[in-house]
């Protein structure tokens, strides 16, 4: 036996539409976990990484046992915790021997893990080692500029995929409307080399220059780290292909008939049809139904002046 | 779209983001400091480039600052989740394309010819009401024994669970297509398979603590020594259950223990009323009998009592 459940709040009802798929999405909320052991390297990193996605993270304190991204069974809590908190990227950090100082950056299809990629951290230096004019600082939750520099982000797989999940986790929302006093802040990637990228995170200071466009200047003021390639996921094709498909691929209709004139306005040309006199629906002609009938007997009944027996009104 | 510098970088201005596909390391860096260095040159000079089409644009001014209309992102990235699908038709919308019924706007306010006046279409004081209407005529077609309001309050409940059965129905179908409205949920009710059983009840936290306790006096040391479950709670009362009332009562207060075991008594007295013999009754009894034999049965002036006549119904009844 099933039962509807409906919200019975305002609010609960909001959530759920929040959350429903859309034809144009909502900005991507990224999930930041740990596993079962975590170097003092991984946490600060989570923990600043956080920092840095204010708005759109959440962030998990407790240790993970039973997570392990590139194994078959391992994902179900991931896809779980996906589920409940609405996020579509994760960021999974922990540290093993065989595996020092590791970052797994997975992002969700439909609750489902569509791709992985497996990073390790080195030469990490925390945003607190940064030494800076406190009025550059950036403001929480500004929208980035993305750099990435090196003939590795085209050429090398592993690369490619790391710069479409770099820049789905940085970039925040899809804004129509941008401020251009807000802009503070730039990530950097640099392909050092096939296997190593050079991460960091500037302030960016605009100086006056003699047309409008001002001059950048950037400051480094966040987390700066490499990170090294280690595994991959890549998504399947079909998974891809579907994950892809946006409404705007079919090209917008062009509005046909309608014209502008200078003199008129708005012109529309109406088409009618063939009557197909054969095929018309026929009104019901029931008998009831008729108004006239229905009015002439109220009329009659009413020259009588005698009580009446109520017709019935089929609707 | 490229820029006309001498290096050609992918800008992305709809994601403030840039690509240089051409960098290469022309030494190998000799100490770390050099390496960032010429890291944070080469995104200044990425970030310059976006900046130049950015402060290019057309920009509006508001309270914050200067605002710029910036183009849908041109790097296509994978969606989070997937394109809403369209649901299918429910059974009323089959219907009405296939006959050919349009939908007709209605309006709130409706006359209503009863009481020459506007009232709304749903809801407080609604146009026919069926609550309202104080008398219904009979028919010949009515069994006289039927309440028409009775009926007219059954037909509609009727009405209503046909129509929650339908949407029920569209619901089922349309999460088969997996188009289900984002706001409703279908779960699985719990109901008892076997039609004539009660639904087993479901023992509440409370009651399934009391279960362990009870289950524990009744062994032999009367659950002192089990071993118990980390985050069991301790028993509730424990040792005997005995309140003890004062012999001496508060003056004006009702004497709580000489009712108590008057209370007592009386059950008792009440209970094995039928086994207590009154003796005095006894044998008042004894020797009244023992007379009417005495004296003998036949007394003339009693009429006789003929066994084999029947009595009337109205006296069974009466029994």
């Amino acid at each position: 036996m099933m039962e509807i459940r409906t919200p019975k709040t305002h609010k609960a009802k909001r959530v759920l539409e929040k959350r429903a798929p859309k034809l144009v999405e909502n900005g991507k909320k990224t999930l930041i976990l740990h596993g079962t052991k975590t170097s003092a390297t991984v946490s600060s990193v989570l923990m600043e990484l956080y920092r840095l996605k204010k708005g759109g993270a959440i962030k998990y304190s407790r240790r993970n046992e039973n997570i392990r991204p590139f194994e078959s069974g391992g994902e179900t809590s991931l896809e779980f915790f996906s589920l409940k908190t609405d996020c579509s990227i994760f960021v999974y950090g922990s540290h093993t021997k065989k595996r020092p100082d590791n970052l797994v950056l997975g992002r969700m299809y439909d609750h489902h893990v569509y791709d992985l990629i497996e990073v390790g951290i080195e030469n990490f230096r925390s945003l607190l080692s940064f030494s800076y004019d406190k009025k550059i600082a950036p403001h929480e939750g500004s929208k980035p500029f993305i750099c990435f520099t090196g003939e590795g982000f085209e050429n090398v797989p592993e690369l490619k995929q790391l710069k479409e999940v770099l820049t789905d986790l940085f970039r925040g929302e899809v804004v129509e409307n941008l401020n251009l006093t807000g802009l503070d802040r730039a990530y950097i990637c640099t392909a050092v080399s096939p296997t190593k990228v050079f991460l960091t995170h500037c302030a960016i200071k605009l100086k006056k220059s003699g047309t409008i466009v001002p001059r950048i200047e950037l400051v480094e003021v966040g987390p700066s780290m490499d990170l090294v390639i280690r595994r991959n996921r890549l998504p399947n094709e079909g998974l891809r292909k579907e994950a892809m498909k946006s409404s705007k691929d079919k090209p917008k209709k062009k509005v046909k008939n309608v014209d502008q004139d200078d003199v008129l306005g708005k012109l529309g040309r109406v088409y009618i049809p063939e009557q197909e006199v054969g095929k018309i629906p026929l009104p019901d002609k029931s008998k009831g139904v008729k108004r006239e009938r229905r009015e002439g007997k109220v009329k009659k009944n009413k020259e009588e002046g005698s009580a009446s027996k109520k017709l019935k009104e089929s609707e | 779209m490229d820029t006309e510098m001498d290096q050609i970088y992918q800008i992305d201005v709809g994601n403030l983001l840039a690509f240089n596909p051409n960098h290469r390391f022309s030494s190998a860096p000799s100490s770390r400091e050099e390496l960032v260095k010429e890291c944070v040159t080469e995104g200044t000079k990425l970030v310059q480039a976006i900046a130049d089409t950015l402060f290019n644009f057309p920009s509006t001014e508001s309270v914050d600052g200067p605002l710029v209309q910036l183009p849908p992102p041109t790097t296509k990235l994978p969606r989070e989740k997937h394109l809403p699908r369209p649901k299918p038709p429910t059974k009323w919308e089959e219907f009405a394309l296939k006959k050919g019924i349009q939908k007709r706007k209605k309006d709130k306010i409706v006359y209503d010819e009863t009481t020459d006046k506007f009232k709304r279409r749903h809801g407080y004081d609604r146009v026919n009401d069926d609550n309202d209407i104080p008398i219904i005529e009979a028919k010949a077609s009515d069994e006289p024994g039927e309440d028409p309001f009775a009926k007219r309050l059954d037909d509609k409940k009727k009405r209503v669970d046909k129509q929650q059965k339908n949407r029920l129905q569209n619901l089922k179908s349309a999460a088969k297509a997996g188009a289900l409205p984002s706001h409703v949920q279908l779960a699985a009710s719990a109901l008892p398979i076997t039609g004539t059983k009660a639904q087993p009840k479901k023992l509440g936290k409370e009651e399934l603590g009391d279960v362990a306790g009870l289950a524990a006096t009744s062994t032999a040391s009367g659950g002192k020594f089990d071993k118990k479950l980390p985050g069991e709670k301790p028993p509730k009362k424990q040792g005997k259950h005995h309140k003890y009332l004062p012999v001496v009562p508060r003056y004006g207060w009702v004497d709580e223990e000489k009712e108590q075991t008057n209370k007592v008594l009386g059950k008792l007295l009440s209970k094995h009323s039928h086994e207590i013999l009154n003796v005095g009754k006894a044998i008042n009894m004894y020797n009244d009998k023992k007379e009417k034999k005495k004296s003998g049965r036949s007394d003339k002036l009693k009429p006789k009592k003929d066994i084999t006549k029947k009595k009337p119904y109205a006296n069974k009844a009466n029994k």
